[in-house]
């Protein structure tokens, strides 16, 4: 097992490396340069030669690539030109919000998606089953942002049981621990503000966990039909053994495979469904601050937000492995 | 084999299956028990009755720098005008300056020496007492500023208004500050500036806690004057003398000041305002319904009907803004001055306003609103008149019209143009009726639009407007026509020179009637056609009675009343 984690960890270096040549012939590529995409058009010849002197645009490319990748190295993702602020302390204020929501965005989708397949393909060709096979499309085809909305405007806005904005009622004057607001709830005993910060968290989870969650239903209902017929369960069957073992030591678990698959996949595209979600509810994480760098062109933080993503997608795809293994010893052998 | 490698993991299978369905169970719980909170909570307060005084205001962004020196945006100065005050206020409701910190001044003849006489008892919010050296100490700070801390983008109001800095005397229209006693200053400026008291009121211009700003290294700026890095007084430690002093700011989420409890003048209803902010406008309507936040700015006039309905106060602001549409003059058709008066009588200004505008907006004939010194009463107008639009069409020689690139932004919502797209709209239908076929050019307001505009030759009619900073003529028609611009791309020297000596002068009442003339001139020229001053409207809920709404936004929420 350790080996794979290593060989996985170890894979990294050159897809970090590539991606980050890639960013920077990306950047130096911006039409009229990087200065005049920080600059913008009018900038007159003098501002961009202060500029590419200031940020070292007018080295040679390897030795500006070199002291990039060393700062990056030493943790120095640069400054945001929007907020004027550190990228990696922006980043390090903003993800827990965005985390906490897709944390809960995935409870929600697994929770529900993985029990709401498996009772579909066991009662296959019912109403439970077009039922959840209707569901599961109209959760697909719906986009996030319009389901954020109409989630808000229900459940915030015409019928108000739930906040409609925001990580947290701001009059609760909470302390701030971590900047996971449930947790610092939890860990400072201040349960009303973990209460109040989870409640917060549930429409925009619910909007930003559907499309997972019709995806995990529909994998999850055809893994099982899939599974629930093989030879070895008919066989498992003839043998005689009782139906709940075949359940739950056949069916559900060689079933997982491609629902862990899934699972991964869906985790990381989470982030880009954050975007949007974030902006209908008001939600100050990472989305939201991504939509304004792409607007103003804020290379830093798209640079920046970029190699955290590619670490982020391979540690995930690692923990897939992982959980592979876990379930299927035969890839452990491999 | 396979049965046997299975067996081994039975446990941990089980495990996971049971925690699964317990997740989801918890979670139905758990929705089911929120519900059934909220509503309490919500019986709870109303039944209470009492005044909260925590109020909640929806800001669009984040401050852009909690030191006001280094700002020149609408939400930093919103967060400033609550923690400082300057020597200099506005008249309530008025743009017109009002004694604050001073409590009187008195100018020299030649217009250069200004004494002010201070007001007593007043202390910033770390102890420091407020007087004579304190005013120096921040007037010689500007003065004083050094490397990244002079470039445009830091301290936009002083570059602009003082015009330079210590290592640039020449240039400076600041020359010195003497204390005269505990309680009186004199500045002394190098140059006339006729705008210097009103200008004063601007936020940038607030007096500072010299101790805070020395122990907080509040000039100490990183980065690039294209992304400065904030002070840690600027991120954190801003002292004024406000009513309010600063709390807490989580990035992104929210600010929050409470009330300074040796502040010198009364305090209000409101003893803890919080900013939230939000930035999506949509969000900030929503939030007000659902009742999270107690206001908001800049109400998109499309919500306004609703929100009325629903019982919400909308609070129009005095109109100090203008909307005009721009004329580009190297456009052959556009250079004509019959080409441009035609186009001033195609289009029906009311007709715009009603059907794109928030109430209370005014139609406009010049380019500063009816509050500004040197507004024209009598200035030379061109009503909606298609027939004579087409007569003039065809006396310049395009008897059939013509086609010309209209450029307008767009996903944009200025005070003075809510909202870009349906004005465009309107317009075009206007132009269309006498013969002008548009080409829509829209482009995403930064940094596409405003290059486009004010940077290239590549475009042909255009929307654009202003918001004034404070009152002063200059701040408004110099801006526009007061040089050669490739906004309009037209070189007039005897209107250029016209606004500098205007800018100049001494006498505010000789000022003022240069500036009628020089409104007249414009109308006559036609350089752009002013359309309309949009009146900004807040909105807030019910618990809110009054707002001290401000042409210039100098709302100090320590004015707000409350009834719940």
């Amino acid at each position: 097992m350790l080996r794979v984690i290593g060989k996985r960890l170890a894979l990294l270096v050159p897809t970090l490396f590539g991606l980050s040549v890639l960013l920077f012939l990306w950047v130096r590529g911006l039409p009229g340069g990087p200065a005049t995409a920080l600059l913008g058009e009018r900038a007159t010849p003098e501002a961009v030669a202060r500029v590419n002197e200031l940020y070292g645009f007018d080295e040679p490319i390897l030795l500006q690539y070199f002291t990039y990748m060393g700062k990056l190295l030493q943790g120095d993702f640069g400054t945001s030109i929007i907020t004027g602020r550190p990228v990696l302390e922006e980043f390090a204020t903003r993800f827990p919000a965005t985390i906490e929501l897709s944390v809960v965005a995935l409870i929600f989708a697994i929770g529900v998606g993985i029990p709401l397949g498996y009772m579909a393909a066991r009662h296959y060709g019912k109403v439970l089953d077009h039922g959840s096979v209707v569901l599961s499309l109209i959760g697909i085809t719906i986009p996030v942002f319009f389901l954020a909305f109409i989630f808000k405007y229900l459940f915030a806005i015409q019928w108000p049981i739930l906040p409609p904005d925001g990580r947290q009622n701001p009059r609760i004057n909470a302390t701030h621990v971590t900047d996971f607001y449930v947790l610092d709830g939890l860990l400072t005993g201040e349960y009303d503000a973990a209460w109040d910060a989870f409640q917060h968290l549930i429409l925009p989870g619910l909007a930003l966990g559907t499309i997972p969650l019709a995806i995990i239903v529909r994998i999850t209902r055809a893994s099982v039909l899939e599974v629930q017929n093989a030879d070895y369960v008919r066989t498992a069957r003839a043998k005689g053994l009782m139906e709940k073992t075949i359940r739950s030591r056949f069916i559900l678990r060689n079933a997982m495979l491609p629902v862990v698959t899934t699972i991964g996949l869906q985790t990381g595209l989470l982030i880009s469904g954050a975007v949007l979600t974030e902006t209908v509810f008001a939600f100050n994480g990472i989305g939201s601050f991504l939509r304004d760098a792409i607007f103003e062109l804020d290379y830093p933080v798209l640079q920046g937000f970029v190699i955290f993503i590619a670490i982020l997608y391979a540690l995930i795809n690692l923990l897939v492995d992982v959980s592979y293994s876990v379930i299927d010893p035969r890839v452990r052998v491999q | 084999m396979f049965t046997s490698t299975s067996a081994r993991g039975t446990h941990p299978t089980k495990k996971r299956a049971a925690a699964i369905t317990a997740g989801a169970a918890i979670s139905a719980l758990l929705l089911s028990g929120c519900v059934q909170s909220q509503r309490e909570e919500d019986g709870g307060a109303a039944a209470e009755g009492e005044v909260d005084s925590t109020f909640v205001f929806a800001a669009s962004s984040d401050p852009a720098s909690l030191d006001p020196a280094f700002a020149s945006d609408g939400e930093s100065f919103r967060v400033s005008r609550q923690i400082f005050e300057g020597l200099v206020g506005v008249e309530p409701g008025t743009a017109d300056p009002a004694p604050l910190l001073a409590e009187s001044w008195e100018t020299s003849e030649d217009g250069l020496s200004t004494t002010f006489a201070l007001k007593e008892g007043v202390t910033f919010h770390d102890g420091t007492e407020f007087n004579a050296e304190a005013v120096c100490f921040n007037f010689d700070r500007w003065y004083n500023f050094t490397g990244l801390a002079q470039a445009p983008s830091v301290s936009y109001y002083y570059n602009n208004l003082f015009r330079g800095f210590a290592d640039s005397p020449d240039a400076a229209v600041y020359e010195s500050c003497e204390v005269n006693g505990d309680l009186e200053a004199t500045v002394t400026l190098a140059k006339p500036f006729a705008g210097f008291i009103p200008a004063l009121s601007l936020p940038a211009f607030a007096m500072q806690s010299p101790t805070a700003l020395q122990e907080f290294n509040a000039d100490d700026i990183g980065g690039s004057s294209e992304a400065p890095q904030l002070s840690e007084y600027a991120e954190g430690n801003p002292v004024g003398t406000g009513p309010f002093k600063f709390d807490s700011w989580n990035v992104g989420a929210d600010l929050t000041v409470s009330a300074y409890e040796e502040y010198w003048g009364e305090q209000g209803d409101v003893q803890t305002v919080i900013f939230r902010i939000i930035d999506d406008p949509q969000a900030r309507t929503q939030a007000l319904q659902a009742g999270t936040v107690d206001g908001f700015d800049l109400v998109s006039p499309a919500d306004i009907p609703l929100l009325e309905e629903e019982g919400f106060m909308i609070v129009p602001r005095d109109p100090f803004t203008i909307l005009y549409l721009g004329i580009n003059h190297t456009v052959e058709e556009l250079s004509d001055p019959l080409v441009r008066e035609a186009i001033h009588h195609a289009i029906d200004k009311q007709a715009l306003i009603d059907q794109t505008l928030p109430e209370g907006t005014q139609l406009a004939t010049q380019f500063i609103p009816d509050v500004v010194d040197g507004y024209n009463e009598d200035v030379t107008t061109y009503e909606y008149d298609p027939e004579r639009a087409m007569e003039l069409l065809a006396e310049a020689g395009y008897p059939d019209g013509f086609e010309v690139q209209f450029n307008y932004p767009t996903d944009v919502s200025r005070p003075y143009m809510p909202t870009p797209e349906q004005v465009f709209t309107n317009l075009s239908d206007q132009l269309s009726e006498v013969g002008i076929t548009v080409t829509p050019a829209p482009d995403v307001w930064t940094p596409d639009y405003l290059d486009r505009i004010q940077g290239t030759e590549n475009h042909g009619i255009h929307l654009l407007g202003w918001t004034g900073d404070y009152n002063d003529t200059d701040n408004f028609i110099g801006v526009f026509f007061g040089q050669e611009k490739p906004e309009f791309g037209f070189d007039n020297p005897e209107l250029f020179e016209a606004l500098s000596e205007a800018r100049g002068m001494t006498d505010r009442e000789e000022q003022t009637t240069t500036y009628e003339e020089i409104n007249e001139q414009i109308a006559q020229f036609n350089p752009a056609i002013p359309l309309a001053h949009p009146a900004p409207s807040l909105a807030f809920a019910p618990r809110v009675d009054s707002y001290p709404a401000s042409p210039v936004n100098d709302e100090v929420f320590s004015m707000i009343e409350l009834n719940e």
